[in-house]
């Protein structure tokens, strides 16, 4: 996650990272490139570290969840780069799981404040995505589903925006100010999200027979984990009741009706399928999550500690 | 698709969609359905300035060019606002007729204001 080693991501302020870029000559590219000013993970690690930040041990596992998902839909949609079917979709699927890790990065940061090592210290980012077995993540098993044909990715994108982004959007509320602000800078690329899974849910199914017949197909593929999305539990319930969370199943209302109108115009029906079991929040995954975990962890196990 | 051993095969790869197959609704911008059309990009970077061409992207039409345009060209916070043209909608002059186009004002001082003394007593100048 953090190409640097840990004492190179103790910055502050946000002015590190434009270098010879911002406040170089501006007339040496067309167009002007500036970092912008929002909030970055290592603003969080910042918080963390100085004590800022310190989750009750609910909240610390509620951002786990969020952290993982976004977690292991970016390393999914990562699988795209250099194989989406146009060179400007493999850079749109590359942004959004980018966006997605970003997310990961301050939900793990701020979820390791409330989940100590031996010695005290907060677990890192990295320390919980390099080095958790399988049945420690706690995303919900639509995220790992595979990629499929660019159909099927489309499919779980169109479900995954829409419900993101009716979380992210409740939680800017959040009484936790952290989960607020990470939910606040999330939202707004989410929302990109849906207006691209909508733009190619409406294309695929109104181009070709083939397109079209693989969008069915692909939604059908993805339909049966939309039920886990929305379900409560004690953890929820408990931290929902607190204003701290959102209840998952209150999302479900706004989530139907606006899935509803994106197939109503593309032609489609939702699929009528059975629901999968789920129990990705208590460690119980699909067949899928241990391939990408190898493959996503190897590195870092392979050679603890280093950093490129 | 499936490297290391991940067991995700796709029924079959998305580049293999007939792109030549008849549609079920035709697309209003593109005559030419079997590949994208391609478009230029212009950028507008903060508010009070100009669109600047930034380059050009392949899309289907120009909702998705603009998306891809913004995918493309605004990722590092460049834009505020972003024009996509077609590129044969474009119509530019001719780079070999250079000479003739470009280089008769050379030369031309009196076209400059600085060519000019100013006049004594004439203010405001």
């Amino acid at each position: 996650m953090s190409p640097q080693a840990p004492e190179a991501t103790e910055t502050t302020g946000h002015g590190d990272i434009s270098t010879g870029v911002a406040g170089g000559d501006s007339n040496a590219s067309a167009t002007r490139i500036t970092p912008g000013n929002a909030l970055r993970p290592e603003d969080i690690a910042l918080e963390v570290k100085t004590g800022l930040a310190k989750p009750s041990e609910d909240v610390a596992e509620y951002a786990l969840r969020l952290g993982d998902d976004a977690l292991i839909l970016a390393q999914r949609l990562g699988h795209w780069i250099s194989r989406a079917p146009e060179l400007e979709e493999d850079i749109a699927l590359g942004n959004i799981a980018l966006d997605q890790l970003g997310h990961a990065r301050s939900f793990l940061t701020y979820a390791g404040a409330g989940m100590p090592n031996e010695d005290g210290t907060a677990k890192s980012e990295d320390d919980l995505a390099y080095f958790r077995r399988e049945h420690e993540f706690r995303s919900v098993q639509l995220f790992e589903q595979p990629n499929g044909d660019f159909a099927a990715t489309i499919a779980r994108q169109f479900v995954v925006s829409y419900y993101q982004y009716e979380l992210y959007r409740r939680l800017t509320e959040s009484t936790d100010a952290t989960l607020a602000a990470i939910a606040a800078k999330a939202v707004k690329e989410v929302d990109y999200h849906r207006d691209h899974s909508t733009q190619w849910v409406l294309r695929l199914a109104g181009g070709t027979e083939e397109s079209r017949t693989r969008m069915i197909h692909g939604l059908r593929t993805m339909w049966p984990y939309v039920n886990e999305l929305f379900q409560d539990d004690e953890l929820t319930e408990k931290l929902a009741q607190a204003g701290a969370a959102v209840a998952p199943s209150s999302l479900r209302e706004d989530f139907d009706r606006l899935i509803a109108d994106v197939l109503k115009e593309a032609e489609l029906e939702v699929p009528d399928v059975p629901a999968a079991p789920g129990g990705g929040r208590y460690g119980r995954h699909s067949e899928y999550l241990g391939y990408i975990l190898a493959e996503m962890q190897v590195l870092a196990r392979e050679h603890p500690g280093a950093s490129w | 698709m499936s490297p290391h051993g991940n067991p995700e095969t796709p029924a079959s790869s998305a580049t293999e969609i007939n792109r030549e197959a008849p549609k079920a609704s035709p697309a209003p911008e593109h005559h030419d359905r079997s590949t994208w059309g391609l478009w230029e990009v212009f950028v507008r970077s903060s508010r009070g300035l100009s669109h600047v061409h930034a380059g050009s992207l392949h899309a289907p039409d120009a909702a998705m060019a603009l998306r891809n345009a913004r995918d493309l060209y605004t990722r590092r916070n460049e834009g505020v606002s972003i024009w996509v043209v077609p590129a044969d909608a474009i119509a530019a002059s001719d780079p070999d007729s250079k000479g003739s186009f470009f280089e008769s004002p050379q030369g031309k001082d009196y076209r400059h204001a600085t060519y000019y003394t100013k006049s004594e007593g004439v203010k405001h100048l």
